[in-house]
């Protein structure tokens, strides 16, 4: 390479205790480039890019930014060296306006507001409090934010996760300029194709090292998948599913049963049935009102209005046990809900076995044991570091988040975005295992911001648009397109053209699907 | 896999991470180097007799740590235990004058219950934050402990025998009052590692809305756990006044705030999640020996409090750095 890079990072290792998180992991990005760093879920992403940005200390490696060794030993001195990072997790302080937030960090308003424009929110105030505005604007107001401070290296960690597709559409647009104008990007993502359309070389991580830089040309997927899960996951598709698993479940009474369901102003008329044996998916775009249908059936808020019905009986849930005694559980899309972080893997899956007032006496330790590792095995959970489940990596957090139902034999599971961030490994392991669980006559409610794991697990689609249900049809049509227009609330089998909303499918959903071979 | 890969580490490092795996050790270091400086001090003080009387004085202490233990993994505290020790105590020894002394022993325990169940309501129902909740309650208690004493001020007190023979006697070299409080701590240890009720009082001291999730009811959790700490404070009342033998309106009072440094020198965070009672039980014989430490220093009783609040902080700090990884 004639240009020097902008950071580069060599040998860069960290231990926890006994788990090496990293032991020789490198990172070298030059002036101008979209550089997109990926692994599998615990290959070390999270904990190098804490590393460069200063949140945590290395024990070994070295880190060159501009050619000059630095030592980064805060998130200050991270900043004050050009390297600027936007994580997954809004940043903006909740109880202060955005205008305060803005001071808080130093940050000029006029670009602030000018990138707001750019990415697509046009009328935003910045006197509203931080607390006020949905999550999908507060994590470009982030992106905003770091942007306008014009930083040599913006560190992207999941950008476009949870963003509905008009604003990612714009993210992406503003970073690939960011490219252009000779800056450097660090881009973490587990969706190829925004990788594809966007970076021009990949790092590879895998177990703590860099197993390989790529430049991005078409057809680089295969070998990126290749490189994160080296030779430990067979490509399989999960089986196609049979009719036959569906067709003994329709004749009989719907497991759940939900009436013109209604909560607050969000959730305005929201009916469908779940089958014992089927997988049901929702689609919505952002706030459309799925989390206040989840966390209805879950028992966490009561519902306005409507019913919910469990094998027939109307029922009324008051807190998250009543649902969990009819055999709802529910598995929340943010892990750091469901987990208590602190405690070991085997309390975490046990924490339901406790919760009724007659089970706090002494425990029976060795069947609890048995139901755990049960559950454990089961879903291949590492436990490695079962000592605390925050040392985990995100993906297996959320598997011990749903091993906590499989070890509680719930027999409906409510999935709310379960692979939000986490790797194409285990996503394939959660997709596995949800048709399992159906298989075995288990329902399973799925919401996913995903379009294609849709044709992946669900044997039927719930689309709701602005708290209604719009639309409910058999997988063998919910390809992404049809996904796309229905839930933008457009009839389905309409031929309109739909503008913007083409764009995102027209990669090729094939490139999407890591096990795709020619 | 990391585990084996055998390399020299440094010395500094090792002994770090033996530690950190078993938080124990630092502690009961710590209070050997301490009963050392004693002896050095004053050479011979560390006799038999010396060690059952700092058994006997830092059980009550103990046991009061326990309530701060369990609360605070909860991420609570609670400040009445010093005002229901008092209480139970008082009302033992003015009853037990009139009443047959199990009846004296219902009584004593009336408002230890009472106080219990009020703080775990508005902890638990109301969500108060417990560290007002049982400020409040304390200060009510002291208040009724006062309209109290003027109704029995004709009748006098006295501490019935079996108290005194628990608080102060020595069987064989060994404190009589280790038979209360060997079974106490070994259920509070049991409790909190074998019950589902003590696995819920770290998971809701870690988060709250995981508990929720799972269907833990908040408000079951906290109640059960005020009465219990409530319960627990007034058998220390009464396990006390055998051994101070002299009752007063602020009997336990001065046991409050070293009960809350027990539990958190032992290694129990006041954020709650983590912690557990046999670090407690050394925290508590720890700050015994340090007050004895310091009583023989003959200072001024200024500088002696200056010096106390200094070794605490420092102590704890120092047993963070240690046992926290990283």
């Amino acid at each position: 390479m004639t240009t020097n890079p902008l950071l580069d990072a060599t040998g860069v290792a960290k231990n926890y205790g006994a788990v090496a998180a990293l032991r020789n992991a490198s990172l070298s990005v030059l002036p101008g480039e979209v550089h997109a760093l990926m692994g599998a879920n615990g290959a070390g992403k999270s904990t190098l890019v804490k590393i460069l940005t200063g949140a945590i200390r290395a024990d070994a490696g070295r880190i060159l930014i501009r050619g000059e060794a630095r030592d980064v030993r805060s998130p200050a001195a991270a900043r004050r060296a050009g390297l600027l990072p936007v994580y997954q997790e809004p940043s903006l302080i909740p109880d202060l306006d955005v205008l305060s937030n803005l001071r808080l960090t130093g940050t000029p308003v006029e670009p602030f507001r000018a990138w707001v424009r750019e990415l697509g929110i046009p009328d935003l105030d910045i006197r509203d409090t931080a607390r006020d505005i949905p999550l999908a604007v507060l994590r470009v107001l982030d992106l905003a934010r770091a942007l306008a401070v014009e930083p040599d290296v913006l560190l992207l960690d999941e950008m476009t996760a949870a963003l509905p597709a008009n604003l990612a559409e714009k993210v992406l647009e503003v970073v690939r300029r960011q490219g252009d104008s000779g800056r450097a990007v660090i881009f973490i993502s587990h969706r190829f194709v925004e990788i594809s359309a966007l970076c021009d070389r990949a790092t590879v991580l895998r177990d703590g090292e860099t197993v390989g830089v790529v430049d991005i040309v078409p057809g680089v997927e295969e070998r990126i998948v290749e490189l994160m899960l080296g030779a430990r996951i067979v490509k399989t598709h999960v089986a196609a599913r049979t009719a036959s698993q569906n067709a003994a479940t329709s004749a009989s009474r719907p497991r759940l049963g939900v009436r013109n369901l209604r909560v607050g102003t969000k959730l305005n008329d929201v009916s469908f049935d779940l089958a014992d044996g089927e997988v049901a998916g929702v689609v919505a775009l952002e706030g459309q009102g799925q989390d206040e249908l989840f966390a209805a059936l879950a028992g966490s808020i009561r519902p306005s209005g409507g019913t919910i019905e469990v094998d027939g009986r109307p029922v009324k849930f008051s807190h998250p046990i009543d649902a969990i005694r009819a055999g709802l559980a529910y598995v929340p899309g943010d892990r750091a809900e469901a987990l208590a972080m602190q405690r070991s893997v085997r309390e975490n899956i046990a924490l339901p076995f406790s919760a009724a007032l007659r089970n706090w006496g002494p425990i029976h330790m060795r069947q609890e044991r048995a139901k755990v590792v049960s559950a454990i095995e089961r879903l291949r959970i590492d436990t490695r570091a079962q000592g605390e489940v925050q040392r985990l990596s995100g993906g297996n957090q959320q598997k011990v988040t749903i091993a906590r139902w499989i070890a509680a034999d719930a027999r409906t599971i409510l999935c709310f975005d379960p692979t939000r961030g986490i790797d194409v490994g285990t996503k394939q392991e959660i997709y596995k295992l949800l048709r399992e669980l159906a298989g075995h006559g288990k329902s399973v409610l799925f919401y996913t911001s995903e379009l294609e794991e849709v044709q992946r697990v669900c044997d039927r689609v719930i689309v709701i648009f602005g708290g209604r249900v719009v639309d409910i049809f058999p997988v063998e049509e919910a390809d992404e397109p049809a996904l796309m227009r229905a839930a933008y609330g457009l009839p389905r089998g309409a031929k309109a053209d739909v503008g913007i909303l083409a764009d995102p499918t027209s990669n090729s959903p094939d490139s999407t699907k890591p096990g795709a071979t020619p | 896999m990391s585990t084996t890969a055998i390399q020299p580490v440094p010395f500094g490092r090792r002994v770090k991470r033996f530690m950190a795996d078993r938080p124990l050790i630092p502690l009961i270091i710590l209070l050997i180097i301490l009963v050392v400086i004693l002896q050095i001090l004053r050479p011979g003080i560390v006799n038999e007799r010396w060690i059952a009387n700092t058994i006997k004085f830092a059980i009550p202490l103990a046991i009061l740590a326990g309530c701060q233990t369990m609360t605070m993994l909860t991420g609570g505290i609670d400040l009445s235990v010093g005002t229901v020790a008092t209480m139970s105590a008082f009302i033992m020894a003015t009853q037990v004058v009139n009443q047959d002394p199990a009846v004296a022993f219902l009584l004593a325990m009336m408002p230890a219950v009472l106080i219990g169940l009020v703080n775990g309501i508005g902890v638990g129902v109301f969500r108060v934050h417990p560290l007002i909740m049982t400020l409040g309650t304390s200060l009510i208690g002291t208040g009724c402990l006062q309209v109290y004493q003027r109704t029995v001020i004709a009748s006098g007190a006295k501490i019935p025998d079996f108290l005194a023979w628990l608080g102060t006697g020595v069987t064989f070299g060994f404190p009589n009052a280790l038979l209360l409080f060997v079974p106490l701590a070994a259920l509070i240890v049991f409790t909190l590692s074998r019950t589902g009720f003590g696995r819920l009082l770290y998971a809701v001291g870690d988060n709250e809305r995981a508990t929720r999730l799972s269907g833990v009811q908040y408000w079951q959790v906290i109640t059960a756990l005020y009465v219990i700490s409530s319960v627990l404070a007034g058998i220390t009342g009464l396990l006390y006044i055998g051994l101070i033998k002299a009752p007063s309106l602020s009997l336990a009072e001065p046991l409050v705030l070293p009960s809350v440094a027990a539990a958190v020198i032992g290694g129990t965070s006041i954020f709650g999640g983590r912690g557990g009672y046999t670090g407690t039980i050394i925290g508590a014989l720890i700050l015994t020996v340090l007050t004895t430490l310091l009583t023989i220093l003959q200072m001024p009783e200024g500088a002696r409090r200056i010096l106390f609040g200094l070794i605490v902080l420092f102590v704890t700090a120092a047993y963070l750095r240690i046992v926290e990884e990283r």
